[in-house]
């Protein structure tokens, strides 16, 4: 008890506790046959970190979200955003030259530098106007051009839904991202969890479409989550997949008539 | 490249809208309203030119509305049942998404199961519709072939500030012209998503139970429709 005595010490004790309370109501409800799916093995144990993140989702980010779009004004909030996205071109052009994309890498530097100046340190997309279009790398989807799968889907508690491979990839991720290298180490968390706030708050419009659409929203997500990595792994023409329409019926059939998919042009591989 | 792509693209669409406006000025010419004329035209219409035309019909009524601005869904959902959904096959979209089921379905069962995903398709179009402001429609290089019968369309939706939005839609041509069964927002394919869900909810509850648990989502979006 004396120990606690200390301020710091006592408030982070507290927070486990609030953590641990939250953990603990956070029951998810996991269907039967969980874990059935090649793709997800770990389902139940990532359906309670669902739950959890929901929690935290629920009590902290996106009422810190909401307010945040409610208080700072669009212009300023879209300026936050586009400063983050800047910082963000050097993990884009790292993993550019990484997958031996040179035009992408070159594409990524542009933007930097003219952001970055023209830009006001990122507050403009000036960029974007001049013809260079952001793109999205990060180091999962560098370990995907390099031939490593995606293996089992994961929920990371706070970060939401990942795979082995993509959860991999945030360690170097880190490295290229100049936040990690602010110091002091106070003011790092402090622009961190601006990010978080600025992250959540962009999801806002999306989650609010989960939350209507899905009947589940843990497998919602999930789906999602990997189409969505293919597509970025295939700069947006990913290979068709096996049109599954075992309905019977007669009609015409996509496959024979389908648009030739697939072959990445070179102005998408920039 | 990229520019020469996008002048191809934009004379395409130049020669297009001569067209259009020679058909309009014929149809007036013969005495016809050019509202009456206008249906017709769309179904005729090739599928990239209908998905603009009906996108910037749809965001430009938004964006006049002062009500739809505000995020009325009820209107939005008024708006979409006209403009949006004669272009939809939801059918073919309702089918694709059962996958496996629809063939063991009954007629009733398939009946019910095309009204309720209709109405939450709609419901959750009209939600997204509602954060529209001053977004724009950009369409990207389309490729296809004029014997095609299954295209893709892709677009941008772009706020005047901020990245722009990757919206692809996936057409059929039928008898009734260019028709829409799939939707893709960011990669994620609407159809593919909602297999993967409606084939779980089937194999656990049967078709019954799908139509059930859709009926129930329906029912707790109508009750708090502007729930975030």
């Amino acid at each position: 008890m004396r120990r606690l005595a200390d301020p710091i010490a006592r408030r982070l004790a507290r927070c486990a506790a609030t953590a641990a309370v939250l953990l603990l109501a956070a029951c998810a409800s996991v269907p039967p046959n969980a874990g059935s799916k090649p793709r997800d093995p770990f389902e139940r144990v990532n359906r309670h970190l669902f739950a959890f993140n929901d929690k935290v989702d629920q009590y902290l980010m996106k009422p810190l979200a909401q307010g945040y779009e409610a208080v700072v004004p669009r212009a300023f909030r879209l300026c936050i955003n586009s400063g983050f996205a800047n910082l963000g071109e050097v993990r884009n052009a790292v993993n550019d030259i990484l997958q031996a994309k040179p035009i992408g890498a070159a594409t990524d530097t542009g933007r930097l530098a003219v952001n970055s100046t023209l830009g006001v340190a990122g507050c403009f997309d000036v960029a974007t106007r001049m013809g260079l279009e952001r793109r999205h790398e990060d180091f999962g989807l560098t370990l995907a051009r390099w031939g490593v799968g995606t293996g089992p889907y994961v929920v990371l508690p706070v970060l939401g839904p990942s795979d082995v491979r993509d959860a991999i990839g945030l360690v170097p991720d880190a490295y290229t991202n100049p936040v990690s290298y602010v110091t002091p180490v106070r003011d790092r968390y402090i622009v961190y969890g601006v990010y978080l706030i600025d992250f959540r708050a962009e999801l806002l419009d999306a989650t609010r479409l989960i939350d209507q659409a899905a009947l589940d929203r843990y497998q919602f997500t999930r789906d999602a989550y990997f189409q969505r990595r293919t597509s970025l792994q295939y700069e947006g023409n990913p290979p068709p997949l096996p049109e599954d329409d075992d309905s019977g019926d007669a009609g015409p059939r996509p496959t024979g008539t389908k648009t030739p998919p697939a072959q990445p042009s070179p102005e998408d591989r920039r | 490249m990229n520019d020469r792509l996008r002048l191809n693209q934009r004379s395409g669409w130049l020669r297009r809208a001569i067209v259009f406006a020679g058909l309009a000025a014929a149809a007036l010419a013969a005495g016809h309203p050019a509202s009456a004329a206008e249906p017709v035209s769309r179904a005729e219409m090739a599928p990239d030119a209908l998905v603009q035309s009906v996108s910037s019909e749809v965001l430009e009524k938004i964006r006049n509305d002062p009500a739809l601005h505000k995020g009325d869904v009820e209107r939005l959902q008024k708006l979409i049942d006209e403009k949006v959904a004669p272009y939809v096959d939801f059918e073919r979209m309702t089918r694709l998404s059962v996958g496996r089921g629809w063939r063991a379905a009954t007629e009733e069962q398939r009946q019910a199961l095309m009204r309720e995903f209709r109405t939450l398709l709609v419901r959750t179009y009209s939600g997204a519709l509602s954060r529209v402001t001053d977004h724009q429609i950009k369409m990207r290089p389309f490729k296809a072939q004029p014997a095609d019968t299954d295209v893709v369309v892709r677009t941008q939706v772009a706020p005047s500030v901020g990245d722009p939005i990757q919206l692809d839609y996936r057409l059929e041509k039928t008898d009734a012209g260019w028709k829409i069964y799939d939707v893709n927002i960011l990669g994620v394919s609407l159809v593919e998503n909602f297999r993967n869900e409606f084939v779980s909810e089937i194999n656990q509850n049967g078709v019954d139970g799908l139509i059930k648990a859709l009926a129930d989502r329906n029912k707790a979006l109508a009750s708090s429709p502007s729930k975030s």
